[in-house]
């Protein structure tokens, strides 16, 4: 048998593909969940500048938790499925995200806030014509690291029956079965890469980087 | 607590003459925390409407504390400010801040939006609709010497900083303000840049007779763009003069170290060919070097010791001559200032 048998992949390709849409659900989920989170607690550390600290401190401690340790911690109060999954999943996600918001919103320069105040924006205005389109490059590089390692611990999930791509790795080793375990990390490296380049793609796209572009910076 | 009052007075209108507004400020002071000296102390001030007043003075001593109240960027702790007939506080500070223009140093445009687009900033949170807002727009970068064809769709980042404070200034003056506020605009360019701006702004204004308050820290800057200065100290307005009369007679001796009084060649880079100019009669006209009559006592002076000539013939903008100078009036004119802080003669 070849290291690279890819017959799993081919003839249940039906099955993997259900398997990676099930990924993509539990990972957008979590993602959907965490960035409102995110955006909280972002912009407390932001207003509230001596929050900042404590914020990044905590998230930061949160992400270093191994995954398996955090699991096997929640199953007595969460049970395993969904649900413990997703905790788990929102939590490590809010590092990139937290971080890359607070950075991207403090990194706009003061002056050009007072500018956009100056011309007579309302606050609301400011924020959303200035600010925010200024910060996001930076916002969605958070998104995408985020959602990237979040596809990444989505497959470890599967342990505790959380579903998804996981699923082939765990139930492969145990059934002593390469190409299943293959199947699932090619399928789950393809997750990855696409959602990665993606992203980039959606950067690329901002008035932000458009500029940097024209100004050939 | 804020009135609903009409903006009208703040902005003229497209189809009437384009006037300044008066600003007048009576005892406004502005304390920064409790027991601290004020930034600003009790000052009180009438601006004439279409005059470009300069605030000077040394770095903290409150000159742009006191702009940015006049935009409520920064509240005073007590005072009134008045623009025409509305107190500024009867306003929202959008609402105000949509009719008076705004230029800062460097940074003030938008990097993320093209120039078109930081120009119709205003414009558009005043709710024109798209064709007047274009029009607009081409109408100014060609009003800032920047052909709109080769400028509309570019970035800030695409632009010289000289070319960059252009566009803020076309952006300031998108909602036809009737007051400007400018904020050490020039101050990062190179020389060369600054004076073509110092002179786009005299032009702009001349056209536009807008009442336009102008901070700055730079005394040639001042005096090339004055017509009145409002010197600062501690908070405090210390002179409010004519550029002339401020290097002529300044008050104290903090005004005369300021505007560097003391050094005759500055005084006479400051000063007008026009104080020392002499009736032609006395001299003769032919073969005699020219010299414009916007020129300042320096040039002249270099131009008669260039020339070895003992005078020299002052033109106006049509090349008609109208007087001359001669190396004693330039002397005259050029004299020490006397200073009445320095009590030479006290009777008893």
């Amino acid at each position: 048998m070849s290291k690279l048998d890819l017959s799993y992949l081919i003839d249940h390709r039906g099955h993997v593909w259900a398997l990676t849409v099930d990924h993509i659900e539990l990972s957008l989920t979590a993602l959907v969940i965490a960035l409102p989170i995110a955006i909280v607690l972002g912009v407390l550390a932001v207003r509230f500048r001596p929050l900042s600290w404590p914020i990044l401190t905590l998230v930061g401690i949160l992400y270093t938790i191994p995954s398996l340790a955090f699991l096997a911690f929640l199953i007595p109060s969460a049970g395993i499925g969904r649900k413990p999954a997703l905790i788990i999943l929102v939590v490590y996600a809010q590092v990139f995200l937290v971080r890359n918001i607070i950075t991207g919103l403090n990194g706009v320069n003061p002056d050009t806030l007072e500018a956009a105040r100056g011309v007579g924006m309302t606050g609301a205005q400011v924020f959303w014509k200035v600010w925010l389109p200024l910060a996001l490059p930076v916002i969605i590089a958070g998104i995408r690291i985020a959602l990237v390692t979040i596809i990444g611990i989505a497959s470890i999930t599967a342990w505790i029956n959380a579903g998804g791509l996981g699923d082939l790795l765990f139930v492969g080793i145990n059934r002593d079965y390469p190409a299943m375990v293959l199947a699932g990390v090619v399928a789950i490296v393809a997750l990855a890469l696409v959602t990665d380049l993606g992203i980039r793609l959606i950067e690329w796209l901002t008035p932000v980087a458009r500029a940097r572009r024209a100004g050939g910076a | 607590m804020e009135r609903t009052i009409s903006t009208d007075d703040l902005s003229s209108h497209a189809d009437s003459e384009h006037h300044g507004s008066a600003v007048r400020l009576e005892n406004v002071t502005k304390r920064y925390g409790d027991d601290s000296l004020p930034a600003v102390d009790d000052v009180s001030l009438t601006i004439d409407p279409g005059e470009l007043v300069i605030l000077l003075g040394p770095s903290g001593s409150g000159k742009t504390t006191l702009l940015k109240m006049i935009n409520r960027l920064y509240e005073p702790t007590s005072g009134q400010i008045w623009i025409d007939n509305t107190e500024v506080h009867d306003l929202k500070p959008p609402q105000l801040r949509r009719h008076i223009g705004y230029v800062i140093q460097q940074s003030g445009l938008f990097p993320h939006m093209r120039v078109a687009d930081n120009i119709a900033v205003v414009p558009k949170l005043l709710g024109w609709d798209k064709k007047r807002i274009a029009r607009r727009v081409d109408e100014l970068l060609a009003l800032v010497d920047l052909p709109p064809q080769t400028y509309r769709r570019r970035y800030p980042s695409q632009l010289s900083g000289g070319e960059q404070q252009r566009v803020g200034l076309a952006r300031a003056l998108a909602a036809e303000p009737t007051t400007m506020l400018m904020d050490e605009p020039f101050g990062a360019l190179d020389a060369i840049t600054r004076a073509h701006l110092q002179d786009e702004l005299l032009r702009i204004h001349r056209q536009l007779e807008q009442t336009v308050l102008f901070v700055t820290h730079d005394i040639e800057e001042a005096v090339r763009l004055a017509q009145k200065i409002v010197v600062m100290r501690d908070g405090r307005v210390v002179q409010y003069d004519t550029p002339v009369r401020i290097v002529t007679q300044p008050a104290n001796e903090f005004v005369a170290e300021l505007v560097g009084a003391d050094d005759v060649l500055r005084r006479m880079s400051l000063l007008p060919v026009d104080l020392a100019i002499e009736p032609l009669a006395h001299f003769a006209a032919n073969g005699v070097p020219e010299i414009s009559r916007d020129s300042y006592l320096r040039d002249a002076l270099s131009q008669l010791v260039e020339s070895g000539a003992d005078h020299l013939v002052v033109v106006d903008n049509n090349d008609h001559p109208v007087g001359a100078l001669s190396l004693e009036s330039i002397q005259r004119a050029a004299a020490p200032p006397e200073h009445p802080a320095t009590p030479a003669a006290v009777a008893d």
